[in-house]
Order: C-alpha cells, then sequence, then structure tokens
C-alpha cells in the first residue's frame, strides 16, 4: 500500500509538467498582444508594451519562457497580475471560498443524493421512485445559471431571506443557496447513480446469502448491500470536487463569489497568463490528490480490492 | 484487515489537508455606517495616476487625487483646485500659483515639485506609463520620449522636460510647445495628479497602498474583491466628503450589482443591465432613484481611406444618410445612447454647440442613395467589430438599414478579441467600416478632435489626413479664451463633414441608480457617483 501512494504520488511529476505545459504554452501562444487592449481605447505607448514584454519574459522562445515560469514555481512563487498584483495573493484569497463552496456543494450531493438514492433503491417502484426521477431530471435539464437566477431573485431580491450576493468573506450560511444551485446537477447523479447500484446489488448473491444467514435486514443493507453500491457512487463524488472548483464560474459570476472559477474566467479573457497557469496547476493538483483519496476509500469499502 | 486499517490512516489526513484549507481566510471589510458602496470593475494596471487610463484604476484614483484644477459637478465647468491662478498671456506659457495649506495622506505638503518630478516621470519614455501621451504638448516631451509610433526612436536625451520650471515652493511655470487653449481644462485628468516624494523612493509600496492629496485615502484591498477608501480629514478642497468612505465593490455581473442595488445590499449602480432598461423596468424598481445623464462617450464607424472603395466622401456621406440612429437607439439600445450630430459630445461640454455634422448625419434615405449612385459604389460593405463586448445587435441593424435603404450587401465580421482588433488598425488591416467608441478624458472639444482625427493621431486608424482640418485644428488651440476655441473646434468638425472620414453614430448616457441610503446623489461626467458631494440619510 505504502509503495502504491508513493508510486502514485511520483505519477504526480510528470502529469504535473505536462499539464502546466500545455496550458502554458496555449495561453500564451494565443494570436493577439495581450498588452495591446489595456489602455482603454486608445493603444498603449511602445514603452508600456516593451515593458512588459521584457517582464513576463515574452521575448523568449516559449520553451525557456516556461522553464523560466517553472523555475519560478517552485520556489512557491506564482508571479503576477499585469496589474501587479501576487497570484498567490489572489489564490489564497479565492481557494478557501471556492473549496468551502464546493463542499457545500458536494455535501448537497452526498446527503440528498445519496439519500433520495437509497429510499428509492430499495422501495423500488412507488411513488417515492416516481418523484425522484422526475425531480432529479428537472434538476438535470435545468441549467446551472437558470437555477441560479431563479433563486437569486425569490429568495434575495423578492422574499428578502438572502442578499442576492455573496460577501467577500463568504461565510459558511452565504455559500448554502449557491450552494445548492452548484451541487444541484451533481446531487440528482449521485441519486440516480445510487438508486440504480442497489438495484443491481439488491438481487446480487452476498446479499442473498446474509438474508439467509439470518442477519437483521439493518446490517444487510448497511453493512453488506450499501458498501458495495457506494463504490461508484464515492468514484462520481472525489472527481465532482475537482469538476467543482473549476467549473464553478457561472455560479460565482452570479452570486458575486470571488472563488477560483470566476478569477479563471476573467484571466483567460484578459490574457492574464499567470493567474491562468498558476489555478490550473493547483487544479492538477486537487484532481490528483482526489483521485488517489478515491481510489484508496475503494480498499476500505472492498477489501477484495488490493494495490499490492 | 492491516491493510485496511493502513489505507484509512493514508487517506484521513489527505482528507483533513484537503479540506482545513477550508476554514478561515476571507476577511475584509464590512460595509459599516457612513460607507458608501459602489459597483466596479478590477483595475487592469497598477494604481499611479499616470499609468492608469481605464476605469477600473481611474475612479479610485480619482477619488484619492485632486489636480490642480476639478471639474464643478453640475455644469463640469473647470474649477481651480490645487491651483490658486493658472496664468497666461499667450496660452503657451502658463504660470501656476498654488494654494498653501494642500497636503498628501501622509502629511507631506503638496508643492511645486509634487507636479514637476510627477509630470516628468510619467514622460519619460523607458517608465513606460501608459498615459505618457498626455504630455505630448509640453515643451521637451520629445526629448524624454522620442519614442516614436512603434517604439524604434532613439533612447531619451534627457530626463526632464525643459517646458517645466520649478520657480519656488508654490509657484512653477509651463512652457508648451505651441499655443493650447485647451491645456488648463486637461489639468483635471488624473494623469496631471501630483506624486509624494514617498512615490520614488518605493514604486512598488506605492501600488500597493497609493497616497494621494485628494478626498479620500487608501484603506484596505482585497484583489478581485473590493478596495476600500476612508475620508482624509485634512483634505483642503471645496467639498469636503459628507461621507465616511468607499468601497468599491466588484462584480462579474452587472446583473448580480443590480439586484443588490434593487435589495439596498448596494448604494450606487454606475450602469443599469439591458434586462433593467427593457421596458424603463428600471423606473418601477428604484422609483426616483436614477438618472440618466449624457457623459463623455461617443461611437461611430471609422472607414479605412486607404481603402480605394471607400476614397469618395460621398459614399461615406450616403453611408451616414442612411443610417437610421433614432431607431436604432430606442430599439436595440433602450435610449441608454441619443443618436449623434457631430463628432463632439456636445451635451456634455460646457458651452459648446452641437450639430458639427450637419445634415450628414440626418436620416435622408433618398439623398443616400442619390450620392451613392453619383459616387458609383459597388457594395459589399462588411463592418469590423470586436466581438468579446457585444456588438452585434447593432452593426446588425445598421446593415440591415445599408441593404434596405440603399440596396447594398452588408455583413457582419466579426474578430474574436480588443487585442486582434486593435492590431487590424495598427495593420491597415481594414477592407470597411469599423466600430469606433471613444472617452473623452476632460471636459473639452479637443478630446474629441486632437487625438482622432489628425493626421498621424494616435487614434487616427482611418488614415486620416487633411492639412485643412490640422490647420483648423492649430486654430482652435490656440484660440485665446475658451469661448472661441469652442466656435472654431465648431468650424474643425465642418471640416470633418465635408470630408467624413468618419461616421458617428450616437453617444452615450450613463444610467444610473442608487440606494435609498444616499441622498443628493448626482452623478459626474464621467459616470461616477459625485463623492464629495453625496450624503448618507441619518
Amino acid at each position: 500500500m505504502g509503495r502504491y501512494v508513493l508510486r502514485r504520488l511520483l505519477q504526480l511529476i510528470p502529469v504535473f509538467i505536462g499539464t502546466t505545459f500545455i496550458i502554458y504554452a496555449l495561453i500564451w501562444a494565443l494570436p493577439g498582444d495581450p498588452f495591446a487592449g489595456r489602455c482603454g481605447d486608445r493603444p498603449c505607448p511602445p514603452a508600456y508594451i516593451a515593458e512588459m514584454t521584457e517582464k513576463y519574459n515574452l521575448n523568449d522562445p516559449v520553451i525557456v519562457q516556461y522553464f523560466k515560469y517553472l523555475g519560478q514555481i517552485l520556489t512557491g512563487d506564482f508571479g503576477e497580475t499585469f496589474a501587479g498584483i501576487p497570484v498567490n495573493t489572489l489564490v489564497a484569497d479565492a481557494y478557501p471560498i471556492t473549496l468551502r463552496l464546493a463542499v457545500v456543494a458536494l455535501a448537497f450531493a452526498a446527503l440528498i443524493g445519496v439519500g433520495a438514492g437509497i429510499l428509492t433503491g430499495l422501495r423500488g417502484r412507488g411513488f417515492a421512485d416516481n418523484l425522484v426521477l422526475v425531480s432529479t431530471l428537472f434538476l438535470i435539464s435545468l441549467p446551472v445559471f437558470v437555477t441560479g437566477f431563479i433563486l437569486q431573485v425569490v429568495l434575495g431580491t423578492e422574499l428578502g431571506i438572502i442578499t442576492p450576493s455573496v460577501s467577500s468573506q463568504a461565510t459558511w450560511g452565504e455559500l448554502i443557496v449557491p450552494g445548492f444551485v452548484l451541487g444541484s446537477t451533481s446531487m440528482a447523479y449521485v441519486a440516480r447513480l445510487t438508486r440504480t447500484s442497489l438495484m443491481e446489488n439488491k438481487r446480487a448473491d452476498y446479499v442473498r446469502t446474509a438474508v439467509a444467514k439470518g442477519l437483521e435486514p439493518k446490517r444487510v443493507v448497511g453493512v453488506h448491500l450499501l458498501r458495495n453500491s457506494l463504490i461508484p457512487v464515492i468514484t462520481f463524488l472525489g472527481t465532482e470536487l475537482g469538476a467543482l472548483m473549476g467549473g464553478a464560474i457561472v455560479t460565482e459570476g452570479i452570486f458575486n463569489i470571488r472563488g477560483i472559477g470566476g478569477l479563471v474566467y476573467k484571466a483567460i479573457l484578459t490574457k492574464e497568463g499567470t493567474t491562468v497557469v498558476g489555478i490550473v496547476t493547483l487544479l492538477v493538483l486537487v484532481y490528483l490528490l482526489m483521485n488517489l483519496l478515491v481510489d484508496m476509500l475503494y480498499a476500505v469499502l472492498d477489501p477484495r480490492i488490493r494495490y499490492d | 484487515m492491516r491493510k485496511r486499517r493502513l489505507v484509512a490512516w493514508v487517506a484521513a489526513p489527505l482528507a483533513v489537508g484537503l479540506f482545513a484549507s477550508a476554514c478561515g481566510g476571507g476577511g475584509g471589510a464590512e460595509a459599516g455606517d457612513g460607507i458608501v458602496s459602489v459597483n466596479h470593475t478590477e483595475p487592469e494596471n497598477p494604481l499611479v495616476p499616470s499609468n492608469t487610463t481605464e476605469t477600473g484604476g481611474g475612479n479610485v484614483l480619482k477619488a484619492m487625487f485632486t489636480g490642480l484644477v476639478d471639474y464643478d459637478e453640475k455644469t463640469t465647468e473647470p474649477y481651480n483646485a490645487v491651483a490658486e491662478s493658472i496664468d497666461t498671456t499667450d496660452n503657451k506659457v502658463f504660470k501656476i500659483k498654488l494654494k498653501p495649506g494642500w497636503t498628501f495622506h501622509d502629511g507631506t505638503p503638496v508643492t511645486s515639485n509634487s507636479f514637476v518630478k510627477a509630470w516628468n516621470y510619467a514622460a519619460y519614455g523607458p517608465n513606460g506609463q501608459s498615459a505618457t501621451s498626455f504630455f505630448e504638448h509640453i515643451q521637451g516631451y520629445k526629448d524624454v520620449n522620442p519614442g516614436g509610433e512603434d517604439g524604434e526612436g532613439p533612447p531619451p536625451t534627457t530626463k526632464e522636460m525643459s517646458g517645466l520650471k520649478v520657480v519656488d515652493e508654490l509657484n512653477f511655470e509651463v512652457t508648451l510647445d505651441a499655443p493650447f487653449a485647451t491645456f488648463p481644462v486637461m489639468l483635471g485628468y488624473t494623469a496631471f495628479s501630483p506624486l509624494p516624494e514617498s512615490f520614488y523612493a518605493d514604486p512598488k509600496a506605492f501600488e500597493e497602498k497609493p497616497v494621494g492629496n485628494g478626498p479620500f485615502k487608501w484603506d484596505s484591498r482585497q484583489p478581485n474583491a473590493f478596495i476600500k477608501l476612508v475620508k482624509y480629514d485634512q483634505y483642503a478642497g471645496k467639498n469636503k466628503p459628507q461621507i465616511n468612505g468607499i468601497e468599491f465593490r466588484i462584480y462579474n455581473e452587472l446583473e448580480t450589482a443590480y439586484q443588490d442595488l434593487v435589495s439596498g445590499n448596494l448604494d450606487f449602480v454606475d450602469q443599469l443591465p439591458p434586462s433593467a432598461m427593457v421596458g424603463d423596468k428600471w423606473k418601477t424598481d428604484l422609483q426616483e432613484r436614477g438618472e440618466s445623464k449624457p457623459i463623455l462617450s461617443n461611437n461611430a464607424l471609422q472607414v479605412p481611406l486607404y481603402d480605394p472603395k471607400y476614397q469618395d466622401p460621398k459614399v461615406r456621406q450616403a453611408l451616414s444618410m442612411a443610417i437610421d440612429r433614432k431607431q436604432i437607439t430606442s430599439t436595440v439600445f433602450q435610449n441608454t445612447y441619443e443618436p449623434a450630430t457631430g463628432w463632439v459630445v456636445a451635451d456634455a461640454i460646457p458651452g459648446y454647440q452641437p450639430g458639427g455634422c450637419g445634415e450628414f448625419c440626418e436620416f435622408n434615405p433618398e439623398k443616400a442613395k442619390q450620392l451613392l449612385t453619383e459616387a458609383n459604389f459597388q457594395g459589399p460593405i462588411t463592418i469590423t467589430s470586436n466581438s468579446d463586448g457585444g456588438h452585434k445587435e447593432w452593426i446588425e441593424a445598421i446593415c440591415g438599414q445599408f441593404k434596405n435603404n440603399l440596396g447594398v450587401d452588408c455583413v457582419f465580421n466579426p474578430v474574436p478579441t480588443f487585442s486582434e482588433f486593435l492590431k487590424m488598425h495598427k495593420e491597415n488591416a481594414h477592407n470597411g467600416p469599423f466600430r469606433f467608441g471613444w472617452l473623452g478624458d476632460y471636459p473639452a472639444a479637443e478630446t474629441f478632435l486632437g487625438k482622432v482625427y489628425r493626421t498621424g493621431a494616435s487614434s487616427n486608424y482611418m488614415r486620416y489626413d487633411s492639412p485643412e482640418f490640422n490647420e483648423a485644428m492649430n486654430r482652435a488651440d490656440q484660440a485665446p479664451t475658451e469661448e472661441e476655441a469652442n466656435k472654431l473646434y465648431l468650424e474643425a468638425e465642418k471640416i470633418l463633414a465635408k470630408d467624413m472620414p468618419s461616421i458617428p453614430l450616437w453617444n452615450q448616457k450613463a444610467s444610473v441608480g442608487w440606494s435609498e441610503r444616499l441622498e443628493g446623489a448626482t452623478v459626474t461626467f464621467d459616470r461616477n457617483l459625485n463623492f464629495e458631494t453625496v450624503k448618507l440619510k441619518s
């Protein structure tokens, strides 16, 4: 097991270099001068462009630029934006907020999704099953910006229960509604996944054996059935956390949350290469670690899965 | 069994590590009492007055700095702020005397040197300041910034402009290359702000915590979230602020800012979202708490005069006369724009006579068609614009009118980004009219004409070259008084009407809204809340 973890951690290095290089090359090789449009409606003075080009090593070939950048990243310095703000500061401000938002979303997805899935998966056809199937279909088909905007206007502007935007502190309480919006689609998927998985395993041999042994139904479901059925759900939730962190652009935009999603979106539009590469690097790390975590949880859930 | 335990022990710290960082962080200011919150965008450049030409940073700096002159909140008429007097006999040599008692936020006094040194710094080429071109009228600018159009020029020979002379603590003298009557009006623009000595000692520290001499001083900032300023108690200007501070809150979506405004979570929005403009919805949402006012911003279609197809002025005039501006401003823009009657936004400039474009900006499809036949113009027309700022609708509306009124084919040619669009300007790559937006920097006609239509001017992407127009501009620049200058600028505009290098379209109005907490909210010509006069209801 220890060797397995070590091997997985070593795999990080080529993936890390590969992704950051691709992102770096894509961002800085975009057509157009990244500094040309930065002086309002008038062209920027040549001295300004020359200074900025110098500052970001844009006169070097991309590969040299990249290694200069990599060297900088390895010392823990993610560089500066065009406005002279360290990317470290931006990320330090935004990352906790996005993580909190993703956790709230994931909690909704896990609790309500798994709950609804178990409820319908065990009972089988009936009113509850139909209700869950229809409501999850509804949630899946509604785009996030529609859900977000409706909740914002109804709960915020009309009823005054929440404020329409999240303040710069982004407390847990403020993140409940945005977290629900963000997690709504995954919640629906989790419910369906749990339901299907449970229904399939209900007829499995080991469940029949457990029942035949005369075990209590609670133990059959809780220990034998659920543990096996949750493997695909855990896989989904694990990768979803990574997706939620990077993909919160729309939700963060609607509720004005100062998180990673909005930051990277704006950075791409304004061609702030340093910010984009820095954030993507961190997202890659999150994905890799979450995948490792999920793989290890498999072994906890199902002892038959071994890594040595 | 043992193996499973091990997994759990490895997994647990990983999970804790990931989630622990979720706590803490954040921080920042709560909009407490006496603080007015306004919607805002993240500054694009470090916060130095001479390096900020866009509104995201400009609005913050405007609240933090006061220049030699300032503009009246109602009439936008310039008045002396830090300057006691600006005297000239020939509009070429200006003797500037400062009022005593002005201080920077760090307590040091504002002296002649604060201005002269700041201007020299801003103009000096190697410093790479984005507002350098504002100093080009001053004698000796070419010596400190010989860069030329593409930065290929020789290195500067000196670091100081010969046209700036410090007489004593409170007096200095500015000599221009040529007489220029509008010069004192320009001096209220942020690029001309004074800088404290501490700036030169450590520019990096200054960028993090700018020190100005204006009504508000720096408090705190969380990049991408907010910038907070607080009242400066020793402010020496005419209007002492009545509020305790400003929070510039950065929004991703205008729509969210508007929702916040309606529910009382934000005090001022400098631009209403399109959804609020539909059917004047904002008037029901906000009651009396909104205003629509002309600002120094206009739009035009520049025409590439290097393209043989567009060389006959009749073609350009015909295109202009075929556009029903009134219809587009009311349907596409929900009346947030006014049809243009010239190249200068006359409504926002004190004492300026509108109508410089004359009959050529009036909708007249018959005459347009006739002119086009005379010029023997064969379509098709392509209209180019960057598509990252949402310009599709109005360009397609214009195209539709060209098709209906002139019977020529017209298509919208979108280029993905603004910087690619700028590249096309630079390379003379246009093959038809293209979008042009201009934001005036100070309320004077010159800002709409000089930098755009003079031969070789920095935004003359049409490559318009008319000695007659240059001559007229020189005469206007050198006029002895502001009124006479305005008359002469109008003359220059008439020459533009004759040549039609660009087709004026419409002037923007600021549609703003404010919360119930504000009292006496007014809007400046550059679409800001007037922070110096606004009050909070008790």
